[in-house]
């Protein structure tokens, strides 16, 4: 009965609303026209939407975007064995900005490394990676950047190292090292992992750091082996050893939530890394999370560049060991447990943490002297932080107590050097 | 095999059996999340090196607020700071400068000064009256008469080290702090004053005895003159605050 009477109700609306509604005398032609142009906007409209999030997964915003500065404007400092790269401003500004570019100009940037004058550009824009993006995702993207309002923005021009900054060398790198192609999907393997490996090889332009580069900046072929990051102390770890960062034994769900939030119980993100899962990497949907995740897993092993060498266990080693544990008990063991074991979503285990035990030690003497705090995601606003110990302990104590930190509870890993501190204490 | 391995395993066996992983709570708090802050703001008596680090606990909320977000955009440079706080959300920022505000903290003891010397005169003279012919106005005139802060957003001059404020006076007249900045008050006050007069105004705030009923300047804020607040672009009115 009741719903009877509800039905009732809503039909003598809706009659009301139909009653109410102007008259409309449109012809047909140009009743067509208007659904055309419904259509369209709501196409445009969808295309920037997708556009909006394919910037962001290729995390255009992180090197377009001054320290501080205004989103996409430029300006970003990479500071490279070429030289110095200031990147440009993308906004939709006439003068400053592209907003004189077309679709293909764009394309043929991505596409082709080529800027709107047809000059060649520096592989410093990983082009070398997005000539895999898809015109459409292309397309849409540059639809996003055009949409944008338009930040007048001039900036200054970067400096290139001789004889990096005679072009025709350019030239010639591209015959070498680069050929322009988009990505062909296995079809050995099943959409999800083939969307992975798009999104990978392409537009998250991820060997763009985690490979081996010569000074030339030229890469040595070890796709996601892992690098020292040009211009930066920072080392992005192989993706393909298991004594670095390959997840091959890891859970799917782990991967994910490694890309989404920066953290698991296995690893946490820091660094430059840490600025990708903020920026960018957060922002995946399930669905890409998942496929980045099931290649990312899939990745043939390969053995790591260099093994760390433990040290054969002398009385020497031993005392330092010692050593490096008294300080581990004032300073660290408070959030890392008596037995490197953390505290899961606040503080990382040390116990079995790859990210402390690899080869390079540089990641982890930087997160000593720097801290910092874990990434901010939409799922994490106020993370936990490490306090910087660099004014704290001198090169020295803080060898000592990553030595122990690294040969300790299972851990093996080479000793660590007052030197190799003092290197990271310079450079970005 | 290697009888220092042996002796090693042992040892590690041992350490395993004797020292089992103690779980440990991680309070959901903000004391827990500044810990990255107490290694150099602690409440500790400061030495040697740790001298330089200026006591934050207590200090006006938006002033706390203020130096954050300068430290991480960049703004008011100093590396080690902006490393830390790097892609740290405004709310953060301002949870953290809430709770530094709202700590109560012994202050060190007053750094020693002879009472006959001379530079006693000059900082008395500049901190009470300023110098007009100069355009230095006195630093009670901002910093409130005691010289312990104006709620929100100007900082107290009393319990921090000598070395302290003598290094920002020099940041001040070189232009390394609040760089790009125009106007800014104490940049401008920094530049008219000589070296002399820096040393002898650093002096006495470092030897002021601060009582314990002033340990937290939890006093209501009080509206600057008009003319002052707008030469320091250093104190940003917040229109909303994001708590």
């Amino acid at each position: 009965m009741r719903y009877g009477f509800v039905t009732i109700l809503i039909a003598g609306f809706t009659g009301l609303g139909i009653l109410l509604a102007p008259p409309v005398t449109l012809s047909p032609a140009a009743e067509e026209s208007k659904a055309a142009e419904i259509r369209d906007t709501a196409e445009i409209e969808g295309q920037r939407v997708r556009g909006a999030y394919l910037a962001r997964i290729g995390n255009c915003l992180g090197c377009h975007t001054a320290y501080s500065g205004l989103p996409y404007a430029g300006g970003h400092i990479l500071d490279t064995s070429i030289g110095i790269f200031i990147t440009p401003n993308i906004t939709s500004d006439k003068e400053t900005g592209i907003g004189l570019w077309s679709e293909e100009d764009f394309w043929r940037a991505l596409h082709n490394g080529r800027g709107r004058d047809g000059n060649l550009l520096y592989p410093a824009f990983p082009y070398s990676e997005y000539t895999r993006v898809s015109r459409e995702d292309s397309d849409a993207i540059f639809a996003y950047l055009q949409s944008l309002p338009a930040v007048r923005q001039r900036n200054a021009p970067s400096r290139i190292n001789f004889p990096f900054n005679w072009r025709p060398l350019l030239q010639i790198w591209q015959l070498i090292y680069f050929s322009p192609g988009i990505y062909l999907p296995d079809t050995l393997r099943d959409d999800e992992w083939n969307r992975g490996a798009y999104l990978v090889q392409g537009l998250g332009h991820c060997n763009a750091c985690h490979t081996r580069r010569n000074i030339l900046g030229i890469s040595k072929g070890d796709i996601l082996g892992g690098g020292q990051l040009m211009g930066s102390n920072w080392y992005a770890p192989s993706l393909t050893s298991l004594q670095e960062a390959s997840t091959a034994d890891w859970p799917i769900e782990d991967i994910k939530r490694l890309l989404k939030t920066g953290s698991t119980s296995r690893a946490v993100t820091t660094g430059p890394m840490a600025n990708v899962v903020s920026q960018s990497l957060q922002f995946l949907t399930e669905d890409d999370a998942r496929a980045v995740a099931k290649y990312l897993k899939s990745l043939p092993e390969t053995e790591p560049r260099s093994r760390g060498i433990a040290p054969p266990l002398t009385e020497e080693v031993d005392r330092q060991l010692k050593k490096g544990g008294q300080i581990y008990e004032t300073y660290c063991q408070d959030c890392h447990g008596n037995l490197g074991e953390g505290a899961p979503g606040s503080y990382p285990a040390l116990a079995g943490n790859r990210g402390v035990t690899m080869a390079s030690p540089t990641n982890a003497i930087r997160s000593i002297l720097n801290g910092g705090y874990a990434p901010v995601t939409e799922v994490q606003q106020r993370p936990y932080g490490m306090p910087p110990f660099a004014q704290v302990l001198p090169d020295g104590e803080i060898a000592l107590v990553l030595s122990y930190i690294r040969n300790s509870w299972g851990n093996r890993g080479s000793l660590v050097t007052p030197e190799q501190v003092d290197r990271s204490r310079k450079g970005a | 095999m290697n009888p220092s391995i042996l002796i090693r395993s042992a040892q590690i066996a041992l350490l395993l059996i004797g020292l089992p992983a103690v779980a440990h709570e991680i309070p959901d708090t903000t004391e827990e999340r500044v810990k990255a802050c107490i290694i150099c703001h602690g409440p500790e008596d400061k030495k040697g090196r740790d001298e330089y680090y200026p006591r934050i606990a207590g200090k006006p909320e938006g002033y706390l607020f203020n130096q954050l977000r300068n430290f991480r955009d960049g703004r008011r440079h100093y590396r080690p700071m902006a490393l830390l706080l790097e892609g740290l959300p405004d709310a953060y920022l301002w949870e953290m400068a809430g709770y530094f505000a709202s700590l109560k903290q012994a202050f060190p003891p007053p750094e020693p000064m002879r009472a006959s010397s001379p530079k006693v005169k000059t900082a008395r003279e500049l901190i009470e009256h300023g110098d007009a012919a100069r355009n230095i106005p006195a630093c009670v005139g901002c910093h409130g008469k005691d010289l312990m802060g104006i709620a929100p957003f100007i900082p107290g001059l009393i319990g921090l080290p000598r070395v302290y404020i003598m290094a920002q006076f020099g940041n001040w007249q070189h232009g390394a702090l609040m760089r790009g900045r125009t106007p800014d008050c104490m940049s401008e006050i920094a530049k008219k004053l000589t070296t002399e007069e820096v040393s002898a105004v650093a002096m006495w705030l470092a030897a002021q005895p601060v009582p314990e009923s002033d340990w937290r300047h939890a006093g209501a804020g009080v509206e600057l003159p008009k003319r002052l607040a707008r030469r320091c672009a250093s104190i940003i009115p917040q229109k909303s605050n994001p708590k």
